[in-house]
């Protein structure tokens, strides 16, 4: 007798709780599901420039952002590049022209590498006059060949070269080797798919 | 009743200096060391705990007289995480740029041991009124200290409260503040004057 009193005391509590967690949830995921669509849409129209619209085309396991003009003709395309950063996942969105060829923008999606080292390649609040100086070292650089990094040099975007971050060669190292594989990999994809 | 004001305003104070959950009773050190890189993250981690800790209390309280002793831990925790998961969907339903700066850290209010210690040993132990007002005075017990902390580590770390520039431009932030050894270093400090200040009063 005693341990069914347990039981019913258990049993109720979950399974109000229960109740009480899957109305919320119908209630707050599709909020919750709005804002990460409007976030992503945010970040496509940000490495896409000249964009009106665009559509999703999955190619094999890869997953392309083809962006559109006013006239719906296609005019660059945008993929996610996932990856280890030096302690954290990395998630890119690589904004490039139809060819592949050259990468138009980058934007770092989600990331949490070392405060105030590693963070720089998103945002580095110690330059005062550019904090998003790191990812801009990708607007309009040539990536017909894999990406390198320079280290206290200037670097060339047409000879695909960008400067490493001071404190965070790893973290740096880590993008470019994430976008240098990713594109590898999908260019092919996306090429056969296009033409 | 005068009497019986007099300490249920006690009760509330309790938590702020007294018995303050992360100075003296050295709770819950996990979220405070991990979440105050910023007072901002310092100040919504404390509100999450003050919104659990008080429901919870609330619940607990009002039918601990139907809890059986023998399963009385687990029946906190679902209560517990219930309420965890509420403020978790909201946050990120409506807060979400805060929610991801707290990241994984409110899921982990569930296992925060200043709410479930309340539960034992408080909210299962006395009436809906009085642990409200425990409850209460510890959360806000724990959210100034995390604020303080917070405040402290983004001030000397990045020169700025509440993200406003608090230091002067040439001024060059100590790194160190807002990675996890100024966390300890901080908080150790807060611990040792707290104990001077009441070794003082003591005497």
């Amino acid at each position: 007798m005693k341990s069914a009193k347990l039981i019913i005391v258990l049993t109720m509590t979950a399974i109000i709780s229960g109740a009480i967690l899957s109305v919320l949830a119908g209630y707050t995921q599709p909020i919750i599901d709005a804002y990460q669509a409007e976030v992503l849409k945010n970040a496509i129209s940000d490495v896409l420039p000249g964009l009106d619209t665009y559509i999703e085309k999955d190619i094999e396991d890869s997953k392309f952002y083809i962006g559109k003009d006013k006239n719906g003709e296609s005019i660059n395309v945008a993929f996610e590049a996932v990856g280890d950063g030096f302690q954290s996942k990395l998630k890119i969105l690589v904004g490039m022209d139809l060819k592949m060829k050259k990468i138009l923008s980058i934007k770092i999606l989600s990331q949490l590498e070392t405060p105030g080292l590693g963070t720089k390649i998103e945002i580095d609040p110690s330059n005062k006059q550019d904090a998003g100086w790191w990812p801009k070292q990708f607007v309009n650089i040539n990536a017909s060949s894999p990406i390198t990094y320079l280290i206290n040099e200037k670097p060339d975007k047409s000879k695909s070269q960008v400067m490493a971050i001071t404190g965070a060669t790893i973290s740096s190292k880590s993008v470019i080797n994430i976008i240098n594989k990713s594109l590898k990999k999908n260019r092919p994809l996306f090429i056969k798919e296009v033409n | 009743m005068a009497k019986n004001k007099i300490s249920l305003s006690k009760e509330f104070t309790k938590g702020l200096w007294n018995e303050n959950p992360v100075l003296v009773m050295l709770l819950g050190l996990c979220p405070t060391l991990a979440v105050t890189s910023s007072a901002i993250n310092g100040l919504a981690m404390g509100l999450a705990v003050i919104f659990t800790i008080t429901c919870s209390s609330i619940i607990i309280s009002s039918v601990r007289k139907i809890i059986p002793k023998e399963v009385r831990i687990p029946t906190f925790i679902i209560v517990i995480a219930t309420f965890v998961t509420i403020t978790d969907k909201s946050m990120a339903a409506f807060q979400p740029e805060l929610h991801k700066s707290l990241g994984a850290f409110i899921p982990l209010i569930v296992v925060n041991c200043v709410i479930l210690g309340r539960q034992e040993a408080f909210a299962s132990k006395n009436n809906v009124g009085r642990s409200i007002i425990d409850a209460l005075g510890m959360g806000v017990g724990f959210t100034l200290t995390l604020t303080v902390l917070g405040s402290i580590r983004e001030w000397l770390g990045a020169g700025t409260i509440f993200s406003l520039q608090m230091m002067p431009d040439s001024f060059v932030p100590w790194m160190v503040m807002i990675l996890p050894p100024g966390a300890f270093i901080t908080l150790g400090l807060m611990i040792g004057v707290t104990n001077w200040i009441n070794a003082r009063k003591g005497k």
